[in-house]
């Protein structure tokens, strides 16, 4: 038995579809926030299995997707300190991490 | 990428990012979640992206989920306590989550190219693969513009970060 493309697709597949359920799921707004990296990190997967498939006419890997996959991973970083700011400044103002409890923007 | 590796990373990363979700300790949750970075970096050495994995290891691994804890800590969350749950908001989202997942395997099934095993790279004899080398030179040259502007993006989320935590709460 070969691991193909397909594995590397399906396990990433996966792991987004658990990040997408703990989003729905949880409450929690840090738990929320970890799930988010969980299915940015889905994607880089598939982005980088695409890249190991799609070996070019000099014998190397596609680096195109690597450098994508790069950008993700410094966004990413940004965004998670960015975020965790914002989370510390709400519960300095609410004293909760439960999104139930902030719903001032709520229609 | 040996079978029996990658479906051993391959489980516990999966088992871990569940863990991730079931965990009602923001702390266990957290830590789960490094575990699953470290296998989907174990994943990122099988596909020969080396340096990928060394970044996932640094970044994610390291900086990410120590500002994670550092603030679980600094917030002193404990585990969550039972509240009553809207069933309708468990039961959809697990609905959705699920018909997500079905897609994708069926969307699989249909992909005949992706049952292929992966091309073999050709690498002049006696050399490894140098990604390090070739991903710096694809990124400082064809992608210049998308550099410089991670680059501002980064200065803006530090006097973002630092604006909004300075910030007198009215």
């Amino acid at each position: 038995m070969t691991i193909t493309l397909n594995y590397y697709l399906l396990v990433s597949g996966l792991l987004f579809a658990i990040g997408f359920a703990g989003v729905l799921l949880r409450r929690n707004i840090i738990t929320i926030f970890m799930c988010l990296e969980l299915m940015l990190n889905a994607a880089n997967l598939s982005l980088v299995a695409f890249s190991r498939f799609n070996v070019g006419p000099d014998g190397l890997p596609n680096f195109n997707a690597q450098v994508l996959v790069f950008f993700i991973i410094t966004v990413a970083a940004a965004e998670v300190a960015v975020g965790l700011a914002i989370i510390v400044a709400l519960f300095r103002a609410r004293q909760t991490t439960h999104v139930e409890d902030i719903a001032s923007l709520k229609f | 990428m040996n079978p029996l590796l990658f479906g051993l990373f391959a489980f516990l990363m999966l088992a871990f990012g569940v863990s991730v979700v079931v965990n009602r300790n923001p702390v266990a949750s957290a830590l789960s979640l490094v575990v699953s970075f470290l296998c989907l970096a174990a994943l990122y050495v099988g596909l020969d992206a080396y340096l990928i994995a060394s970044v996932q290891v640094v970044v994610y691994a390291g900086a990410v989920m120590v500002l994670f804890l550092f603030i679980i800590m600094l917030l002193d969350l404990k585990a969550e306590e039972r509240r009553k749950f809207n069933k309708l908001a468990v039961g959809g989202g697990a609905l959705v989550s699920l018909a997500f997942a079905a897609q994708v395997i069926g969307v699989l099934g249909k992909f005949p190219k992706g049952n292929q095993p992966f091309p073999t790279l050709k690498l002049p004899p006696d050399e490894t693969l140098n990604d390090i080398q070739k991903v710096g030179e694809s990124m400082f040259s064809q992608h210049t513009l998308p550099l410089q502007i991670v680059g501002v993006l980064i200065l803006v989320a530090t006097i973002g970060v630092i604006v909004i935590s300075k910030r007198e709460l009215k």
